[in-house]
C-alpha cells in the first residue's frame, strides 16, 4: 500500500523537530526597512542572495532566526548527515531530477493541446521514477543519524515500495518507447496541409540552398533563424498533431491512458521534502568550494541565554567568496568575551580588517541563529533576538538632509529598538563632524550600549570609547610595524594605541606632495 | 548621407570611451536626475545625452557650434520636434513590422523586410518635404547642412530603385518536410525532403486499407494560421529573407543615424521646457580657453542653481553668486545641511552642461574650460569590502590623479574624512597643493578645520572662501556666503534638536534627552 497523507508515516520534518517553539522565530524582522539596511550592512542580502539565487521561499529561511536551541541541533544533525559523500551525491541527484520535473508540469500545465499536455507530464514522470528509485537504492545503504532524514527514509521506502508507484513505472517506460517510432510527412502547398507517414524521401535542404546562394552580400549582419523548439504550439501545429494522432492511433491512444491514470503523480510528501532539502543543499554548495579552499566551518555550540561566546578562526562569509574567486588569501580572527564582557570597541590602523571584523561578529550571530555551520574552527554564540547595524551611509539628495542628521536619527532609532538580547554594530559613525563632536556623540552611544548590557561591536577612531566601561574590550587592527602601510588584516585584543597610518598610505598610492608633481606633468 | 549636428566635421560616436572616472561624476553629482529630466522616460534620449554630457568638450569652438544648434533648436523647436518624430516614425514603422524577428518563420521575416522597405519610401519622401518646407528658415551651420543633404539625396529615383528590388524578392511554391515527435509531442527534426507526387493507392481510395494521409486547408483570410504555416514551410528558404533584411537595414541605418543626432538636442528641448515650468534662470554659458596663469583662471556666476534640486522640489532653490576669477581654489565650510553639497553639485553639473554645449541653469555662467571634470565625494564602503574608507578615499583619488591632466576641475565633497581630523587635513592639504601647481581648479567642501585654515593662512590670494550661513534662528538655510571657515561644529545643536539617544534603560524613549554638553 501506499502511503497516504495524514498517516504517521509522512511525518517528517527537515527544518525543526516536532516541539519547535514558532514563538521563539522571528519571520517578519527581516521585511522592515531598516532591517533590509541591517543586512545590507553585514552584507547578509549578498550572501543569502549567492546562496538562494534568488528564490524566495529560500530566502525567506535563511532571513529567519530562531532563539530555539533545539531547532538549531535539528538542522545541525541534518547537515552532519550530509557530511556523507554517498548521501551528499544522492541527495543533489534527487534535487536536479525533481528540479527538471517540476519545470516539465508547470510546462504541462500551461499546454493547452491535450497531447502536450500528456507529453510533457509523461516525460516528467520518467524523469521522477528514476529519480525515486535511484534515490531509495542510494539511501537505503547510508548511515543516517539525523531524526530530519531517518523520518524521510522510513517514508521513501514505503512510497518506492508501493504498487501505485511501481504501476508508474511501468506504464511510463511502455508509452515512452511508442512515440519515439513515430515519423511523419508535412506536405505544404499554399494554404493546404498534407500529413502523412514518412515513406523515406530523401533530404532536399540542400538543393534549396545552393540555389540561392547568388543573393548572399558578404560578410553582413545575419538573419538566418535559428529554428528551436519552443513549448506550446501553434494552431497549424495542433492540426498537424491532431493528423498525426490519427494516423498512429495506438501509441497516441497509450499517451492518453497514460496521464488520465497519472497526471498528478508528483507525491505531496515527496515534493515538500524536495523543499525543505533546498535549505540544506544551497547552503552546502556555497561553503563548499570555501572548504575546498581550506576554510573551515563548524557546528557553532549555541545558547540562549549565556553572552560567553567565543569563536576561532572565523571570517567575513561575503569576503571569503569574493576573494577566493580571485585567487586572494582569507584572513581569520578569533574572539572571546568572558564573563561580564559584551562590547568590542575595535580602533587601529585604517585598512587593518576593523570593518571586516564588525561584519563578521553580526553574520556570526546571523548564521548561528539560522542553524547553518558557520565560518570558524570552533564556535560558542549567543542566540540573539535582532542584529542592528550601523554603518556610515552616503548621502541621499531626495530627503534634503544633511548626512548628520541622518546618522543621529538612525542612530537613536537602533538605541530605542535594541533590547539586551540584541546583537549592535556601529562602523565608524560621525565622521562627518569634528573630532570634538564626534567624541561627544560616541561617548552617549556608548553609555547606552553598556547601559543595556547588549552584545555589540564599536569601531571608532576614538580612543577613549575603549576604556569606558569594564564591559568593553578593547580590539586593535594590526600592522607589519616596519611596513605600515601593509595590512594584516588581523584584530587581536590590546589597548587602543591612538597610531593611525594615514600618511604612510597615502605615500603608498603615491598621492603625498612630492610624489603626485612627479606623477602630473 | 551625413547630418553632423554634434561634431561638425563628424559623426557622433555613440561607442565612444567616457571621460576618465565618469562613473563616480554621475553618482557623484545625480546627473541621472537631469537626465532623466531630459528623456522624458526614453531610455534613447537617456542614454545619448548620459553619452554626450560624458563626453566633455575641451574644444570651445565646438561648443559654439553645438550652442548655435542648440539656439536654432530652441528657437524652432516645432520644425526639431517633427523632425525627430519622424525619424522615430520611420524606426517604429520598421520596429512594427520587425516586431516578429524572434519568429522561427522565415517567410514572416522575408515579407516583413519588404514591408519594410515600402514603409522607409514613405518616410523618405515626407523627410524630403520637411526639408523642403523649412530650409529657408535655420540658421546654424548644423541643421542648414542636414536640410541641403537630405534634398539632395534623396530623390524619386532612389524609391524607385528600391521597389524593383522589392519585386525581385517574393518567393512561391510549396514544401515537404519530415519530422518526429519531441518529447512534448511537437513537431523535432524538421528535414526539407524532395517533394514526390503523393499517390493514394487504390485499396486505401475505396476503404480497404488504413488511410495512410489526412489534409486541411488553412482559410486564405486567416493571417495568423498562414503566418504560423509559413513558420513550417520555408526552413530551407532561410538566405533570401537574409538578403531582403540586410537591404532594409542600410536604409534604417540612415534613420538610426538622424535618430542619434536629433537625441540630444530634442533632451536639451526636454530639459528647458521643464526648466522653464519652475521658473529656473537658463543661460548660454560664457566659456574661456584654459590659462595656466593662476590669476587668469575663470569662474564666476550669479543665481547658479542646482539643476537635479529644481527638477526634483517645488519649493524656490536658492541660487549662489560667486566671482572667484583669479581664485583657483574655491573652499566651503559652515553648517551641516547648510546646502554646501548642493552647491558643489551644481558647479559640477554646470561646468559639465557648459562643456557639452547645453545652456546652464543661472542668471550668468562664465569659467575657464577645463580638461576634465572630476569628482571626489566621500561614500560608504565599496561593495568588494577589501578595505577600509580611506583606503577607499584614496584609491579613488589615485585613479583621479592618474587620469586628470594640467587644467582639469576637481570638485572634493568631505574627502580624506575615512581617518581623524589631524591626519585627513594634512593629506588633503599635501593634494590640493599639488593639483593646484598643476593649473588645476579645486573646490573643496570640507569640516577639516585645520585643513580650511591651513589656506586662508597659506594662499588667500588665491582662494575663494564660502560659508554655508545659518539663518538667526538657527535653522540652516541654502545660500553660501563668502566667509573664513570657523572653528567649530553643529552636531551638539543637531543632537539636541532631534532629542539626543535617551538615557539607558528607559525602554528608549526619544525626547527623553540628557545632557547634551560634554
Amino acid at each position: 500500500m501506499g502511503p497516504e497523507r495524514g498517516q504517521s508515516v509522512a511525518a517528517f520534518d527537515l527544518l525543526a523537530p516536532a516541539h519547535a517553539q514558532e514563538a521563539g522565530v522571528d519571520r517578519r524582522d527581516h521585511a522592515r526597512d531598516h532591517a533590509r539596511d541591517h543586512a545590507r550592512d553585514l552584507h547578509l542580502d549578498q550572501i543569502v542572495s549567492d546562496i538562494t539565487r534568488d528564490d524566495e521561499t529560500l530566502q525567506e529561511w535563511f532571513f529567519t532566526r530562531t532563539r530555539d536551541v533545539a531547532t538549531v541541533q535539528h538542522r545541525h544533525d541534518v547537515f552532519r548527515d550530509l557530511e556523507d559523500p554517498g548521501v551528499w551525491a544522492a541527495l543533489r541527484e534527487l534535487c536536479a531530477s525533481l528540479r527538471e520535473v517540476v519545470a516539465h508540469l508547470s510546462q504541462a500545465s500551461a499546454m493547452r493541446v491535450a497531447h502536450q499536455r500528456q507529453a510533457w507530464t509523461l516525460d516528467a514522470a520518467a524523469i521522477y521514477c528514476a529519480a525515486i528509485r535511484q534515490l531509495a537504492k542510494e539511501l537505503g545503504g547510508s548511515p543516517l543519524r539525523s531524526r530530519g532524514l531517518q523520518d524521510f527514509r522510513r517514508y521513501l521506502e514505503s512510497y518506492a515500495g508501493s504498487e501505485a508507484f511501481e504501476r508508474l513505472e511501468a506504464e511510463t517506460t511502455e508509452c515512452k518507447d511508442a512515440l519515439a517510432g513515430v515519423s511523419y510527412c508535412v506536405q505544404i502547398d499554399g494554404g493546404r496541409v498534407t500529413v502523412r507517414r514518412w515513406a523515406g524521401e530523401a533530404d532536399y535542404s540542400e538543393d534549396i540552398q545552393a540555389v540561392f546562394e547568388r543573393f548572399r552580400q558578404g560578410a553582413v549582419r545575419s538573419y538566418l533563424i535559428d529554428y528551436r523548439v519552443w513549448p506550446g504550439m501553434t494552431r497549424v501545429g495542433e492540426q498537424i498533431l491532431g493528423l498525426v494522432s490519427r494516423l498512429f492511433p495506438d501509441e497516441f491512444a497509450l499517451l492518453g491512458a497514460h496521464f488520465e491514470r497519472h497526471g498528478g503523480f508528483l507525491d505531496p510528501g515527496i515534493h515538500r521534502f524536495y523543499r525543505e532539502l533546498q535549505f540544506y543543499v544551497s547552503y552546502r554548495e556555497h561553503i563548499d568550494p570555501m572548504r575546498a579552499a581550506g576554510l573551515t566551518f563548524c557546528y557553532p555550540e549555541v545558547d540562549a541565554q549565556s553572552k560567553e561566546e567565543l569563536a576561532e578562526d572565523t571570517f567575513d562569509l561575503s569576503l571569503a567568496s569574493v576573494l577566493l574567486a580571485e585567487g586572494g588569501t582569507v584572513v581569520t580572527n578569533d574572539f572571546r568575551l568572558e564573563p561580564g564582557e559584551r562590547i568590542f570597541v575595535v580602533s587601529g590602523p585604517n585598512q587593518g580588517g576593523k570593518t571586516t571584523f564588525a561584519r563578521t561578529f553580526g553574520q556570526l550571530h546571523h548564521l548561528a541563529a539560522v542553524g547553518v555551520p558557520v565560518p570558524g574552527r570552533r564556535a560558542r554564540i549567543y542566540l540573539c533576538d535582532r542584529v542592528f547595524t550601523h554603518f556610515e551611509r552616503e548621502e541621499d539628495l531626495s530627503t534634503l538632509t544633511g548626512k548628520l542628521e541622518t546618522d543621529l536619527v538612525e542612530m537613536q532609532r537602533t538605541l530605542r529598538d535594541a533590547t539586551p538580547r540584541s546583537v549592535v554594530i556601529m562602523n565608524e559613525v560621525f565622521s562627518s563632524t569634528s573630532l570634538e563632536d564626534a567624541r561627544f556623540l560616541g561617548t552617549e552611544a556608548m553609555r547606552r550600549l553598556v547601559d543595556l548590557g547588549c552584545l555589540a561591536v564599536y569601531v571608532t577612531f576614538i580612543d577613549e570609547l575603549a576604556s569606558l566601561a569594564p564591559s568593553v574590550v578593547s580590539m586593535i587592527s594590526t600592522i607589519v610595524p616596519e611596513d605600515p602601510a601593509t595590512r594584516t588584516f588581523k584584530v587581536v585584543r590590546g589597548p587602543a594605541n591612538g597610531l593611525a597610518y594615514a600618511l604612510s598610505l597615502a605615500e603608498k598610492y603615491r598621492l603625498t606632495y612630492p610624489q603626485l608633481l612627479e606623477r602630473i606633468v | 548621407m551625413k547630418a553632423h549636428l554634434l561634431y561638425p566635421d563628424r559623426d557622433f560616436d555613440i561607442a565612444a570611451e567616457p571621460i576618465p572616472q565618469y562613473d563616480d561624476l554621475e553618482r557623484d553629482l545625480e546627473l541621472e536626475v537631469v537626465l532623466r529630466a531630459m528623456a522624458r522616460g526614453d531610455r534613447y534620449l537617456f542614454e545619448v545625452s548620459r553619452k554626450v554630457m560624458l563626453e566633455s568638450l575641451d574644444d570651445a569652438s565646438v561648443v559654439r557650434y553645438r550652442q548655435g544648434v542648440l539656439a536654432d533648436c530652441i528657437e524652432h523647436e516645432e520644425t526639431v520636434r517633427e523632425l525627430y518624430a519622424l525619424v522615430i516614425a520611420a524606426l517604429e514603422d520598421k520596429r512594427g513590422i520587425w516586431g516578429i524577428r524572434s519568429t522561427t518563420s522565415t517567410s514572416v521575416l522575408l515579407h516583413g523586410a519588404v514591408a519594410q522597405l515600402e514603409a522607409f519610401a514613405a518616410r523618405l519622401a515626407q523627410l524630403r518635404a520637411l526639408a523642403d518646407a523649412h530650409a529657408g528658415e535655420v540658421r546654424s551651420e548644423g541643421l542648414e547642412r542636414l536640410f541641403d543633404s537630405v534634398r539632395r539625396d534623396l530623390d524619386d529615383e532612389y524609391l524607385d530603385v528600391l521597389r524593383t528590388h522589392l519585386r525581385q524578392l517574393q518567393f512561391r511554391g510549396g514544401v515537404l518536410l519530415s519530422a518526429r515527435l519531441g518529447r512534448d509531442a511537437s513537431g523535432v527534426d524538421y528535414v526539407l525532403r524532395s517533394p514526390s507526387p503523393s499517390r493514394t493507392r487504390w485499396r486505401e481510395r475505396v476503404g480497404l486499407a488504413p488511410r495512410t494521409s489526412y489534409s486541411f486547408t488553412i482559410p486564405p483570410r486567416d493571417e495568423a494560421a498562414g503566418n504560423e504555416l509559413a513558420d513550417l514551410t520555408n526552413r530551407g528558404l532561410n538566405h533570401v529573407a537574409n538578403a531582403a533584411a540586410q537591404a532594409a537595414d542600410h536604409v534604417e541605418s540612415y534613420f538610426t543615424m538622424l535618430r542619434l543626432e536629433l537625441a540630444f538636442y530634442v533632451s536639451c528641448l526636454n530639459l528647458r521646457a521643464a526648466l522653464v515650468e519652475s521658473g529656473t534662470p537658463l543661460t548660454f554659458p560664457e566659456l574661456v580657453a584654459h590659462d595656466r596663469a593662476r590669476q587668469r583662471a575663470r569662474f564666476s556666476c550669479s543665481d547658479l542653481r542646482d539643476v537635479s534640486l529644481s527638477l526634483q522640489t517645488s519649493e524656490p532653490v536658492v541660487g549662489n553668486d560667486v566671482e572667484a576669477d583669479g581664485r583657483p581654489l574655491v573652499i566651503v565650510t559652515g553648517a551641516n545641511s547648510g546646502g554646501k553639497t548642493t552647491f558643489l553639485r551644481s558647479v559640477g553639473l554646470a561646468q559639465l552642461m557648459a562643456q557639452c554645449g547645453m545652456f546652464v541653469t543661472a542668471s550668468s555662467y562664465r569659467s575657464s574650460i577645463h580638461s576634465g571634470v572630476f569628482t571626489h565625494f566621500g561614500r560608504e564602503e565599496d561593495a568588494s569590502m577589501r578595505s577600509g574608507r580611506l583606503d577607499d578615499e584614496l584609491r579613488r583619488m589615485d585613479a583621479i590623479v592618474g587620469a586628470a591632466r594640467r587644467g582639469a576641475i576637481v570638485l572634493f565633497n568631505e574627502s580624506f574624512s575615512g581617518t581623524n581630523e589631524r591626519e585627513g587635513s594634512e593629506i588633503g592639504r599635501q593634494v590640493v597643493q599639488a593639483l593646484l601647481e598643476r593649473d588645476m581648479t579645486v573646490f573643496f567642501v570640507t569640516h577639516l578645520f585645520d585643513l580650511a585654515d591651513g589656506f586662508r593662512r597659506s594662499v588667500p590670494d588665491i582662494t575663494r572662501f564660502l560659508r554655508a550661513e545659518r539663518a538667526a534662528d538657527g535653522a540652516a538655510t541654502y545660500a553660501l556666503v563668502p566667509a573664513d571657515p570657523l572653528p567649530t561644529s553643529f552636531a551638539v545643536d543637531v543632537c539636541r534638536r532631534i532629542g539626543g539617544f535617551g538615557p539607558a534603560g528607559d525602554g528608549g524613549k526619544p525626547g527623553a534627552a540628557r545632557t547634551l554638553h560634554p
